[in-house]
């Protein structure tokens, strides 16, 4: 059981790396778009994750921060400022100034409330990007100019790489972070939060760079999705997609390093699959979700755990 | 290396499939993007099946060749439309695309088509930036440039001679250019212009604002559950005999069906009804109404129109779509009877055609549905066309 | 903005108000008193609408379908809670949320696999279908029966909760349900009446609002965020709370979209306040909660400390 994990890790990393080989030797540059998207969703639940997983944070806006990161591109690429490094560079700026106020606002309350919260700061941007018909408004606006890196410019296998990599290291930053001071006091905040005050640890500081940091990612996440797909629009902001980040993340495994890649690559991977055998494929994967929500408490990966790791585990929320 | 090895296998494979087949030509293949799903699936519904019953009435094929539908469903998010037009291109490899229901996926995909030298024949979707700056000699729209149907009304509003109108729409692109297109026609007063948003279920604070101003008439675009909204509680209201009521895509055949009466003595602005007279209109309307048992609504007679297009096109070049250009052109000529009557393509491949207004009333059978009540516009082309850079 | 306008702008606000009440009193009292969040509470307001106005089309009787729909999701409800959801009362919120997540994606589907995607009709009987006159302004008369019904009903709940027998022992469960369990009385039957009684709210506001609003897949969602602002800003499990509240949001939206345009119109250019304006009203009602979260975290009217 023990050489389970490790090897599966390496299974699905494996695949994930394999997928541009086959893509070049087989001239189906549609694979990339495809397991692209699938990537730019597993490293926004990652980023999600450690609001959620780690930090018990319920956040039902987080999908604002992949739109601004992908709108970082939109709207800085109309201008003509066209550098790759700026893009990011802003994106993550921008996301940073604007969660640390919402996360202070949203910490300041608990349980359905911060739910709430969240999902009304996410409706307000939503809203703002809707407004903003220079840009677009609800249509949302095709990009004239991708993020500029020389000639690697568009070149989607330069994308896919280089979003590998970015996943690479954000979950050896997760595995580092979570067994950090920094991760401990999180993950016994999301225990009990009163306990961790009284030793004398402040917990709101911690709960707020995890939710800064969790944006951040989804931030680069939007980055990505920009460039994939040449086209930004608020729906990137829905709630509705905040929701999808959450099954994605539960699908995984909450709490767990390696949990959300595979929940967003299982969740896709069967969208898409049921697609292909139905035009109701909702009414399949409705019922999965609940029946994953009921019988796998741990998630997909949690499946894996063995019992003393469950025992430490976080639980499935609160 | 591995292309030159392709290319000797490709070959081989032409020549022997030429010898085995004869000179049967490969199908050609057509991506059919719509919103099939979702609220406003009825609106893609209907244009897929205009499309496939004019393929069905040609045998399955178009020109004398074979054709091949491979249907995407966009669920009318941009983004999901961009994946299914990178999918058809990148994988499927189709030589046409069609179909395409809203304008907010249509300006998404744009792009992308137009980097992949595709040829595009719309049934539904026009907006204003393709028939202007970003034209393309390469795209085509069966249907209308999103102006043309409002300023049909705008100028049904002059020659009834309103002078004080009320209009109200959405607040995205589709709503404003319905708005635009109208005041570029109409020759009278704005008693108000209002902008809701998108999806909003409830008019009553509009309804009563509207009323305060007191117009000579009212004219809306609100397609979809939006229109079957709004039409309802102006009834309600007590209004929709007392003031007139414009509009375009809102009381369509795709409204209708859950209107019925309520929605009697509306006006609607568009280029063809189903009780157009001339053959191929009549047999297109006969021949839906068996197979589906409901009403062709606009969006299925545009749908039906491009595969009359598409079978028009492939006669002229023999089957042959691997020249763009020439295939471009044949799509062009549009040599061929449309169910509209007349019909002419600028050079930004929108129509030009005659429009008209229909009320909604009772057709023979007592089935609510469009009645045409004048013709406002002769030969009209889009008002972008001067813009196009072609 | 004459007097007359703002005035009959007010009773529209009221009125949506009401209709807001309508949801969130099934929402709060499934949320307050059994702690389940139900996202697919707008679910089954789509059912209530589609079962509505099948049986109106079938028996050509409005009262029968509105009775009628709201007994059959009753009796959904009860099936519901019976058939499974009962496992996830003892879940965390977010298992919840995500579970009735699910539901709602299957649910949207579904309606569209029996009915079609195309809108339903439904339409208001002769008799309420007119209109009257109202400070010079013609007033739906259908727009009273919401009115009326949306008090009845909350006349009705404040009757049930406070004056009967059921309504003491679901106040007790909501407090400490292993007492009352230990007391003898079979708690998981009593929350599965409250579960069935909010299916019942739900599908009797979405048949009231049948013949005004078109009945399509997806109606419930915009309307299910919306009331939950509602009870959100009310107090969660406060009856009273989600009273005030939807009239508050319910007031607040239909003023902010009717008179923002004007004031922004005022001061600057007609297309810039046509963009912003409806943009900034749809934003009103999410600053109005963020607001009266930050100062009262547990809402306006907070229910007193349950147990465990």
């Amino acid at each position: 059981m023990h050489l389970l994990r490790p090897f599966l890790i390496a299974l699905v990393l494996g695949i994930l790396f394999l997928i541009p080989l086959i893509a070049w030797a087989t001239d189906d540059i549609f694979l990339l778009t495809l397991f692209g998207r699938i990537l730019v969703f597993a490293l926004a639940a990652l980023g999600l994750n450690i609001a959620l997983g780690f930090g018990g944070m319920v956040s039902l806006g987080h999908a604002m921060y992949i739109g601004l990161g992908a709108y970082a591109v939109g709207i800085l690429s109309t201008y003509g400022m066209t550098n790759g490094w700026l893009h990011l560079f802003v994106a993550i700026a921008v996301t940073t100034a604007v969660a640390i106020p919402v996360g202070w606002v949203a910490l300041r309350t608990q349980g359905i409330a911060f739910i709430m919260i969240t999902l009304a700061f996410a409706q307000l941007v939503y809203f703002v990007f809707v407004s903003l018909t220079q840009f677009g408004g609800d249509d949302g606006m095709s990009l004239e100019n991708l993020s500029y890196f020389g000639g690697l410019t568009g070149n989607k296998y330069a994308l896919y790489v280089s979003l590998s990599l970015v996943i690479a290291f954000v979950l050896w930053l997760i595995n580092r972070l979570v067994n950090s001071r920094f991760g401990l006091v999180l993950r016994a905040t999301c225990v009990n939060e009163r306990r961790i005050n009284a030793l004398g640890t402040r917990s709101v500081p911690y709960r707020l760079t995890a939710y800064v940091l969790s944006a951040q990612i989804c931030a680069v996440a939007g980055f990505f999705l920009a460039n994939l797909t040449g086209f930004v629009s608020p729906a990137i902001m829905s709630w509705v997609i905040s929701g999808e980040l959450i099954v994605m993340v539960l699908l995984g495994g909450l709490g767990t390093v390696f949990g959300p890649i595979i929940g967003a690559v299982a969740f896709l991977l069967l969208e898409e699959g049921l697609k292909m055998l139905t035009d109701n494929w909702p009414l399949i994967m409705g019922p999965f979700i609940v029946l994953v929500v009921v019988f796998l408490k741990n998630g997909l990966w949690g499946l894996l755990q063995d019992s003393k790791e469950s025992a430490q585990g976080n639980g499935g929320g609160h | 290396m591995k292309n030159q090895v392709r290319k000797y296998l490709g070959s081989a494979a032409i020549v022997a499939s030429t010898l085995v087949g004869g000179t049967a030509l490969a199908d050609v293949k057509i991506g059919f993007i719509a919103t099939t799903s979702g609220p406003a699936a009825a609106l893609g519904q209907d244009m897929y099946d205009g499309f496939m019953l004019g393929i069905e009435q040609l045998k399955g094929k178009l020109g004398g060749v074979k054709v091949e539908v491979i249907k995407e469903d966009d669920q009318l998010k941009p983004d999901l439309g961009v994946q299914a037009v990178n999918k058809l291109i990148e994988r499927d490899k189709v030589d046409i695309i069609a179909g395409v229901t809203f304008s907010n996926v249509m300006m998404a995909i744009a792009k992308p088509m137009a980097d992949a030298n595709i040829i595009f024949v719309g049934s539904n979707a026009g907006p204003a930036p393709l028939a202007g700056a970003q034209c393309n000699s390469q795209f085509f729209f069966t249907a209308w440039q999103n102006n043309q149907q409002a300023e049909s009304v705008g100028k049904y509003a002059t020659d009834t001679g309103y002078k004080n109108v009320y209009v109200m729409a959405p607040n995205y692109q589709a709503g404003k250019d319905a708005i635009a297109g109208f005041k570029s026609q109409f020759a009278g007063g704005i008693a108000g212009e209002v902008y809701t948003k998108v999806g909003q279920p409830d008019y009553s604070a509009e309804i009563a604002q509207l009323q305060a101003a007191n117009p000579d008439a009212v004219y809306v675009f609100y397609p979809g559950g939006m229109g079957i909204n709004f039409i309802k509680q102006f009834r309600q209201a007590g209004l929709l005999g007392k003031i007139p009521l414009m509009t375009v895509s809102t009381a369509d055949g795709s409204t209708l069906p859950a209107l019925k009466e309520t929605a009697i003595g509306v006006i609607s602005g568009t280029f063809w009804g189903p009780d157009f007279k001339n053959e191929v209109s009549k047999n297109f309307v006969a021949a839906f109404e068996k197979k589906y048992g409901r009403i062709p609504s606009q969006y299925a007679a545009q749908s039906y129109d491009s595969a009359l297009l598409i079978d028009s096109a492939l006669k002229k070049t023999g089957g042959n779509v691997s020249n763009k250009k020439a295939f471009a052109d044949a799509l062009r000529a549009a040599e061929f009877d449309s169910l509209r009557g007349n019909l002419k393509f600028s050079k930004n491949g929108f129509p030009i055609q005659d429009m008209f207004v229909f009320e909604v009333a009772k057709d023979e059978q007592g089935r609510v549905s469009l009645k045409t009540l004048t013709k406002t516009l002769s030969n009209h082309p889009d008002s972008f066309v001067g813009q196009c850079p072609l | 903005m004459t007097f007359n306008l703002v005035l009959a702008q007010s009773l529209n606000g009221f009125q949506f108000g009401i209709l807001l009440f309508l949801m969130a009193a099934g929402l709060t009292l499934v949320f307050g008193i059994m702690s389940f969040v139900n996202l697919a509470h707008g679910s089954l307001y789509m059912l209530g609408a589609y079962f509505a106005a099948t049986i109106a089309s079938y028996s050509g009787s409005y009262v029968l379908a509105v009775i009628l729909a709201t007994v059959c999701l009753l009796v959904l409800g009860w099936l519901l809670d019976a058939g499974g959801l009962a496992i996830l009362h003892k879940r965390g919120h977010l298992d919840q949320v995500l579970a009735t997540f699910g539901l709602v994606l299957f649910f949207n589907e579904l309606v569209q696999v029996i009915w079609g995607n195309a809108p339903l009709y439904m339409d208001a009987p002769d008799a309420l279908a007119g209109s009257f006159s109202f400070l010079d302004f013609n007033y739906p008369a259908y727009r009273l029966v919401i009115i009326a019904a949306g008090l009845g009903v909350a006349l009705g709940l404040y009757l049930l909760i406070e004056r009967t027998r059921i309504g003491m022992l679901i106040r007790a469960g909501a407090s400490n349900r292993g007492m009352v369990g230990a007391l003898g009385v079979n708690i998981n039957w009593l929350n599965r009446f409250v579960f069935a009684l909010g299916a019942a709210l739900a599908g009797l506001a979405g048949a009231l609002v049948g013949p005004i609003l078109s009945i399509q897949s997806g109606m419930g969602e915009p309307i299910l965020i919306l009331t939950l602002v509602v009870i959100v800003i009310g107090g969660i499990g406060s009856i009273r709370g989600a009273f005030y509240g939807a009239l508050v949001v319910g007031i607040v939206d239909t003023m902010g979209r009717v008179l923002l345009p004007v004031w922004l119109s005022q001061t600057f250019s007609p297309s810039f306040s046509s963009a912003v304006g409806p943009a900034l009203a749809s934003m009103l009602v999410y600053v109005l909660m963020a607001v009266i979260l930050a100062i009262k975290p547990d809402g306006l009217f907070p229910v007193k400390a349950r147990g465990s």
